[in-house]
């Protein structure tokens, strides 16, 4: 059977008001991938995903999702997302745990319908994939950086997206739970979700991940971990080196 | 004070549309105050009183207008007041809160002209500025309750999309929720909830009603929920507090009403201080 891509991203290219940030890039993500999409700081990677997820607007290229064009795909539930500053959220917002990873039913529900009718075993159940059960009825605002950052995963997984887009998820959360993080991710490989990661922890090689991105303005290198694995030192350093302003002038 | 209630029209009016209003603004409040627009409803209220002394000029200019209810233009003002800052908002996308002061000076610059335009209403005005307990007409109660269905209707419909848009709105508009169209009519709605609250609190402390019992209830309440109701528990007794107050002791009842809703708030912060040392 031939997978689907889920995304499809041709010729993007995307500049901020005075920053270039992407430059005629083209990417393929199929059905039941699991991506780490990897480069350096400021490389654009939380902006690539915020293009995938129509946050921003690309300044040239087209992007498919689900084979569907961009514009016009309506069924964003099937995307989870985490982003970056998972702390980004309205600080000090008087709200629960349990609260928070509700909301990630919102666009699932549609308008005028309040809840699900089995909404509570969705909340634990979502809660419990993160190990955060017992924390359900505490304020979003009292949880610890890494803490918050699992709720978050949980409102993503709470609408059971067909693919889920991470920034940095495992920023601020500990050993331990970083393992727990992959292995949940495995998991839902497994079980047919596709996983885009975004990350700078290198041992996400050694997870189950299937394929490896690496970004700088560009596409470096997009295939499966083995070949990463084969990369040359000079070939990543010319990765890491790589300037998109530069790449312009020349 | 029941039997003057049932005696004379115009106390029920102040009665009910104050209960009314008890319930509207600090449950919209709630919403305002997490979306950080506290100011902007502040300045919003200053529109409306724009719209409230052009209204007032033009009835004693034009004889054809002269029983012109002055709400609707002030209702008018305040949300075409809302749509403009949002507008400006998009405009100055890196200073926001730029929107206040342009608006602001906007709306109480049009009520300086219109005011001293016209000679002699002030007491009217002295009424729509902080309020009133017997300058509550049959129609303003009226006005009040097609408003509170209209936000009632609109907050309990939309609740999660306002919970999630407020909470985060990048996540909000990553999940495909068309939060733009959100935040507007949440604009309008708050517009309307101003221009029903003025003709008790008055235009000068709508905002302190929208916000106060607010504040206090963040301090105590556990979750999101929570918080609502304990906003429309206080804000709902600084009006009955402050209106029979008002009425007794021939107050302007905005005046009685927004120290009330201060008391409250200072009372919250004392029980929470305390509920924090005990539980050390
Ligand atoms: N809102 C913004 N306005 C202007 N420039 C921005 C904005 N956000 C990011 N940039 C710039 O765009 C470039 C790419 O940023 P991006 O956040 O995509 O990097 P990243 O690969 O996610 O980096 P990191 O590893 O630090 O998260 C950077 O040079 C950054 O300075
Ligand atoms: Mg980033």
């Amino acid at each position: 059977m031939i997978k689907q891509p889920l995304i499809e991203l041709q010729n993007i290219s995307f500049q901020y008001d005075y920053t270039k940030v992407l430059s005629h890039l083209s990417l393929s993500i199929n059905e039941g991938d699991f991506v780490a999409l990897l480069g350096p700081n400021g490389s654009g990677k939380s902006t690539l995903l915020k293009i995938i997820l129509g946050l921003l607007k690309p300044t040239t290229g087209t992007i498919h999702l689900f084979g569907e064009e961009a514009t016009k795909f309506k069924k964003r539930e099937w995307i989870g997302y985490v982003s970056q500053k998972a702390n980004a959220f309205n600080g000090g917002f008087p709200a629960t745990v349990k609260e928070v990873v509700a909301s990630g039913l919102t666009k699932k529900l549609g308008l005028f319908k309040r809840k699900a009718h089995n909404q509570q075993t969705l909340i634990e159940e979502a809660l419990q994939a993160v190990d955060m059960l017992p924390y359900l009825h505490r304020n979003i605002g009292e949880l610890s950086g890494g803490q918050q950052q699992r709720v978050f995963i949980a409102r993503a997984l709470i609408a059971k997206p067909k693919m889920l887009i991470l920034d940095e998820p495992t920023v601020g959360v500990d050993q331990e739970n970083v393992a727990i993080f992959y292995d949940l991710m495995e998991k839902l490989n497994n079980e047919g979700m596709t996983v885009v990661l975004v990350t700078h922890d290198m041992t996400v090689v050694e997870s189950a991940v299937t394929n490896i991105a690496c970004l700088n303005g560009k596409i470096h290198y997009y295939g499966p971990k083995e070949g990463y694995e084969a990369l040359t030192k000079e070939q990543i350093s010319v990765w890491y080196s790589y300037s998109v302003e530069q790449e312009d002038m020349s | 004070m029941i039997a003057a209630i049932l005696q004379y029209d115009f106390l029920q009016n102040a009665f009910l549309s104050g209960m009314i209003i008890g319930v509207l603004a600090p449950l919209l409040g709630v919403f305002i105050v997490v979306r950080r627009l506290s100011l902007i409803a502040d300045a919003l209220s200053h529109v409306t009183l724009a719209g409230i002394a052009g209204s007032l000029y033009l009835s004693q200019t034009f004889v054809g207008l002269a029983t012109l209810n002055p709400l609707y233009l002030g209702i008018a003002s305040a949300v075409a007041g809302s749509l403009f800052i949002e507008k400006l908002r998009g405009v100055y996308k890196h200073f926001e809160e730029l929107a206040i002061p342009i608006i602001m000076s906007a709306g109480l610059g049009l009520s300086a002209i219109f005011i001293s335009l016209a000679q002699g209403f002030s007491t009217d005005l002295f009424s729509y500025l902080f309020g009133s307990v017997s300058a509550v007409s049959r129609q303003d109660l009226w006005i009040v309750v097609i408003i509170a269905v209209v936000v009632i209707a609109f907050i309990y419909l939309f609740y999660k999309e306002l919970f999630v848009s407020s909470f985060d709105a990048e996540y909000a508009r990553a999940s495909g929720l068309r939060t733009k169209a959100i935040h507007m009519l949440f604009m309008v709605i708050t517009a309307l909830v101003i221009a029903a609250s003025m003709r008790i609190v008055g235009i000068l402390l709508v905002s302190s009603l929208i916000t106060l019992p607010v504040a206090a209830a963040i301090r105590l309440a556990k979750s999101f929920k929570q918080t609502i109701v304990y906003a429309i528990v206080f804000g709902e007794t600084a009006v009955l507090v402050g209106l029979i107050t008002a009425f007794y002791l021939n107050l302007a009842p905005g005046g009685t009403i927004v120290v009330t809703s201060i008391m409250i708030l200072l009372i919250a912060m004392l029980v929470k201080k305390i509920a924090t040392k005990r539980s050390v």
